[in-house]
């Protein structure tokens, strides 16, 4: 079954001149598939992934998200898919930093809204104890490690069971062991929970354990 | 889709996280409402007590005969004369009586109007106080002194003695301040009082009367009507003046004017007699609220700089919840409602500053001549002030919040996250 499908993505940058980033890019995503996308500095694969993302709505082409056909829609919809079908994970943790760990964790299924507070939070335990950091769930954000915040980001994309989990270089910020625990987190959730994954990585050795690379350059998809 | 409870539980998170922040601008709109409140309630109370100097004086309505020349002279009158151009020099003052003819069923007329409040009558006598050689000009009024006390807070003015105790005594009389001690006299002191027609009463002071203008203590003074009818040596139908109070102000030069044309009289409302009374009047107010509306206006800033600053450090926040699927809306919601909340208990506590702020003044002494029994700043307790202090902080704070939550609400999550 196909998660993520494109077809014919253009994307231009205007400002300060036209700039052709994205290049007719044709892609889809299988359930359960470990996919990176890598590439070297400025070949738009960060920019390919917020537009898969919806977040980034100027382009071309269609997308096309569990089954749903995602271009054109307004931001308030698109907010309301992203909420519920899509996890992100990014290079930095991003997490709010006032607020608790499981709160970070719960946020977005509060408001998705689709179950009791008591239902999300027992959720939000049992996410926080699959990535081994149950213990942390009452500490404050802003107080955990670096690998500690990537993986409390990781249970809050994984909190509303999406059909997919984006990453934007999850690992380029973490040590080489960290690095590793990650990757290994994402290949179990890919292969227990046939979960979907969409990583852009410079790792080398983090993309070649992945099921399939996405090579991209100046624009195109080369393989 | 919205659910307000996430919503709010951002929104409590982000002001107790940052409490000093949160108070600095809470405390903004407390000083505006407050200093509101203690404004309105003080210079309210003050206009409250200038005006009520100027109607306890004045009548809304008052009635007398005023000398004058006839204003239709017999040549006009005359058909041979119609066309012409005529002239009369020299014109005389008609002579008049100075009574009101006819004044008691006048006076039962007017008490049956639906419009008037209460309708005093006086007879004015011109005396002199006569202390041993001296002779002192007076004016003596006779009044119903109950009558008085009722629409013009008559007792209010006198300073010594009582107003009641005028009708113990047939020939009392309340003693202009001035001429009390001019002559140094006190309360139960007898004065004689020599008319203009040779008589001379022996009166007995029951109360000195104090209206804080020099010129009318120096000279008036107050007795029962009786009293003055026989200082005159007329009957008790003799009234030179009457007063009027109405319930509607407004309604005084209308009524004026139905008063002179059907009753052959002179009526001059309060209005023209006390042109400066309402001008005066609504300039303090106008400067009251242009003030308080500054300092409002003042702490919206605050709340505004404030909410902005928060907005730029949250950035990546904002980021964080529309990448996990909070919409703009919800984003703005948020912001806008940090305001709501720091408007709404700011200005609370601002009502309460300033009720603290109004009892304290309340509690202030201020001695006036004009006004003996005042003891302390007058302050007007209108609720309608706590109303306005509240609505006007809800809606400053909730346009200084609007404003850049709107802001927040068009942020480019995507700009935030590659920028770093």
């Amino acid at each position: 079954m196909i998660v993520l499908e494109t077809k014919n993505i253009n994307k231009h940058f205007r400002n300060p001149i036209d700039f052709h980033v994205l290049k007719d890019i044709t892609l889809s995503i299988d359930q359960g598939e470990f996919v990176s996308i890598m590439g070297k500095s400025g070949c738009g694969k960060s920019t390919l992934l917020y537009i898969l993302s919806t977040m980034d709505t100027d382009y071309t082409g269609e997308l096309h998200l569990a089954g749903k056909i995602v271009s054109g829609r307004p931001q308030k919809e698109l907010a309301i898919i992203r909420n519920e079908h899509i996890g992100f994970v990014f290079q930095f943790h991003y997490l709010l930093p006032e607020f608790s760990v499981l709160d970070n964790v719960m946020l977005p299924a509060r408001k998705l809204g689709k179950k009791s507070y008591k239902e999300i939070k027992q959720d939000a335990y049992d996410k926080l104890e699959l990535l081994g950091i149950k213990e942390q769930a009452d500490k404050k954000a802003s107080m955990l490690s670096g690998g500690q915040k990537q993986r409390v980001s990781i249970a809050r994309a994984l909190i509303n069971d999406p059909a997919i989990i984006m990453g934007d270089e999850p690992t380029g910020n973490l040590d080489s062991k960290n690095s590793e625990n990650v990757f290994n987190i994402f290949k179990e959730l890919s292969s227990q929970q046939n979960l979907s994954l969409l990583i852009v990585t410079h790792d080398k050795d983090f993309a070649d354990k992945t099921d399939r690379i996405i090579e991209m350059e100046d624009g195109r998809i080369i393989s | 889709m919205t659910n307000y409870r996430v919503i709010f539980d951002i929104t409590w998170t982000h002001l107790h996280t940052r409490l000093k922040q949160t108070s600095v601008a809470a405390l903004g709109v407390t000083f505006g409402i407050g200093t509101f409140i203690i404004m309105m309630g003080f210079m309210t109370g003050l206009n409250g007590l200038l005006d009520g100097l100027v109607l306890d004086r004045t009548p809304h309505v008052h009635i007398y005969n005023e000398i004058k020349p006839t204003e239709v002279q017999p040549i006009q009158l005359d058909d041979a004369f119609v066309g012409d151009f005529n002239i009369i020099r020299n014109v005389k003052p008609k002579e008049s009586l100075v009574r009101i003819h006819n004044a008691l069923p006048l006076i039962s007329e007017l008490k049956k109007d639906k419009r008037v409040r209460g309708v005093t009558a006086q007879a004015t006598a011109r005396v002199f106080y006569v202390a041993g050689s001296i002779e002192l000009n007076g004016i003596v009024n006779g009044i119903d002194v109950m009558d008085q006390v009722k629409l013009f807070n008559f007792g209010d003015y006198i300073i010594e003695g009582s107003g009641e105790s005028l009708l113990k005594r047939t020939n009392g009389i309340l003693l202009g301040a001035g001429v009390a001690k001019k002559m140094s006299l006190s309360v139960d002191d007898k004065i004689n009082v020599s008319t203009p027609n040779g008589g001379v009463f022996p009166l007995k002071i029951v109360g000195i009367y104090q209206s804080g203008l020099a010129e009318v203590d120096n000279v008036q003074s107050y007795v029962n009507v009786k009293t003055a009818q026989q200082l005159l040596g007329e009957g008790s139908n003799y009234i030179s003046d009457i007063n009027v109070k109405l319930y509607d102000m407004g309604l005084a030069p209308e009524m004026a004017k139905e008063l002179t044309k059907s009753f052959d009289l002179t009526a001059i409302d309060i209005q023209t007699a006390n042109a400066q009374f309402e001008t005066g009047t609504s300039i303090r107010n106008l400067i009251t609220y242009a003030v308080s509306i500054t300092l409002l206006i003042v702490a919206g800033f605050g709340i505004y700089n404030i909410l902005n600053m928060l907005i730029y450090e949250k950035m990546n926040d904002i980021a964080i919840l529309k990448a996990t699927g909070f919409s703009g809306s919800d984003v703005k919601k948020i912001f806008v409602s940090q305001a709501i909340i720091i408007g709404f208990i700011g200005g609370l506590l601002g009502l309460i500053l300033g009720f603290i702020g109004t009892v304290l003044i309340d509690h202030a002494p201020f001695e006036t001549e004009a006004m003996p029994t005042i003891k302390t700043y007058p302050i007007d307790y209108n609720p309608l002030f706590y109303i306005v202090g509240i609505t006007f902080a809800m809606i400053s704070t909730f346009l200084a919040g609007y404003l850049p939550a709107r802001k927040a609400e068009k942020i480019d999550p995507v700009e935030i996250i590659r920028g770093q």
